[in-house]
């Protein structure tokens, strides 16, 4: 891609498109997050406000402010997969009463576990962040 | 305005509209599904233990889960009494329990022993009124809402406590649980008026299906009295 923008626009429809799906999980399925997947979407859903604006208005610092909470996103998606594949002891989790976050059933489309696709789409977005922000560092 | 201002509303406008449209083909998928599941399993929307208003052979049934500490089910209580007075030849309530919260498993007791006493509508509708004092869905205090029984002054308390242990109770609770499980009722109040369920949850949609019923039982009616004539 010539246009770095392209590559801000690129994060920006991944963080709409995660933010949208977890939101029709959540509240048209009726899956009820486990709080691991609450702190994913503490840092999806602000990128989701913050990416378009910055894409919208051509502003590199939208990019840069993104770019941490792609960063904490992405650790927490980490984890978790961690979790899922039963690399971290499930003794850690830190659920209570509400859903499990080690739980089997996180799986959509055919089998893919939820966990898989928030990581995916984390770093999806904190590879485009990286490469926009190296091609238009001043 | 230039190209990248454009692709940026289009993206964001293009992802709404997918979610508004998969949330429609979705609820309608689940619908349909929770239809077939009741056409193949009728007799569990009516048992013969639940507490019904109006006539028993009344043609329109609305079936309702019911939980005592569901704030919508507290909202809905009105306007389904006022169903039943619009139509008071041809709708009936049938109430089966969908003890969700914490606590409302208890409740439900109460209201089963209170049957016991032929009283179950007063009481339901105090523990309805008081369900702002007992129901915190964080610390439920199931006792105040046997307070509230109490206050009415129709029931023998002792035997309410005595019945709401009883084994009896308890079958018609696992039973309304089983029930809700299989249907995949999952929220309260769900309505089925004749088996169907509600296009979209709402007080308007479902006056809408009862009137739709009643309506076309009351043809159903007319024709049949032709007929004979």
């Amino acid at each position: 891609m010539k246009a770095p923008w392209l590559w801000l626009l690129a994060a920006c429809a991944m963080a709409v498109c995660a933010t949208a799906g977890a939101l029709f999980l959540g509240e048209v399925m009726g899956m009820t997050p486990c709080s691991l997947c609450w702190y994913q979407r503490i840092f999806m859903f602000p990128l989701a406000i913050v990416l378009p604006m910055a894409c919208y208005a051509g502003d590199r610092r939208g990019a840069v402010y993104a770019l941490p909470l792609a960063a904490g996103g992405t650790l927490a998606a980490i984890y978790h997969t961690l979790l899922l594949a039963g690399i971290v002891p499930k003794a850690w989790v830190p659920c209570g009463a509400g859903a499990s976050c080690a739980d089997q059933r996180l799986l959509i489309l055919g089998g893919v576990p939820i966990p898989w696709l928030s990581l995916a789409a984390f770093l999806v977005i904190l590879g485009s962040l990286a490469l926009y922000l190296k091609k238009t560092s001043p | 305005m230039n190209t990248r201002k454009l692709i940026v509303l289009g993206l964001v406008a293009l992802v709404l509209l997918a979610f508004a449209l998969g949330t429609q083909v979705y609820q309608r998928q689940t619908q349909q599904a929770q239809a077939d599941k009741v056409a193949q399993e009728t007799e569990r929307l009516v048992r013969m233990h639940a507490p019904v208003l109006g006539p028993q052979n009344a043609p329109v049934t609305i079936v309702e889960f019911f939980d005592p500490a569901c704030e919508t089910c507290r909202a809905f209580y009105p306007l389904v009494k006022e169903l039943l007075q619009r139509y008071p030849d041809d709708v009936r309530l049938v109430i089966r329990y969908a003890p969700l919260h914490q606590g409302s498993d208890q409740v439900v007791r109460l209201l089963e022993a209170a049957k016991r006493q032929g009283r179950y509508w007063p009481v339901l509708e105090a523990v309805l009124a008081a369900q702002p004092l007992w129901a915190d869905h964080g610390q439920p205090n199931v006792e105040l809402a046997f307070e509230a029984a109490a206050q009415t002054g129709l029931l023998d308390m002792a035997r309410v406590r005595a019945d709401a242990g009883s084994e009896a109770v308890t079958a018609i609770l696992q039973q309304d649980i089983a029930d809700l499980t299989t249907l995949g009722v999952n929220k309260t109040p769900t309505f089925f008026v004749n088996g169907r369920p509600l296009s979209t949850f709402g007080a308007d949609p479902l006056t809408a299906l009862v009137a739709e019923e009643v309506a076309k039982n009351r043809t159903g009616l007319e024709k049949g009295k032709k007929m004979s004539l």
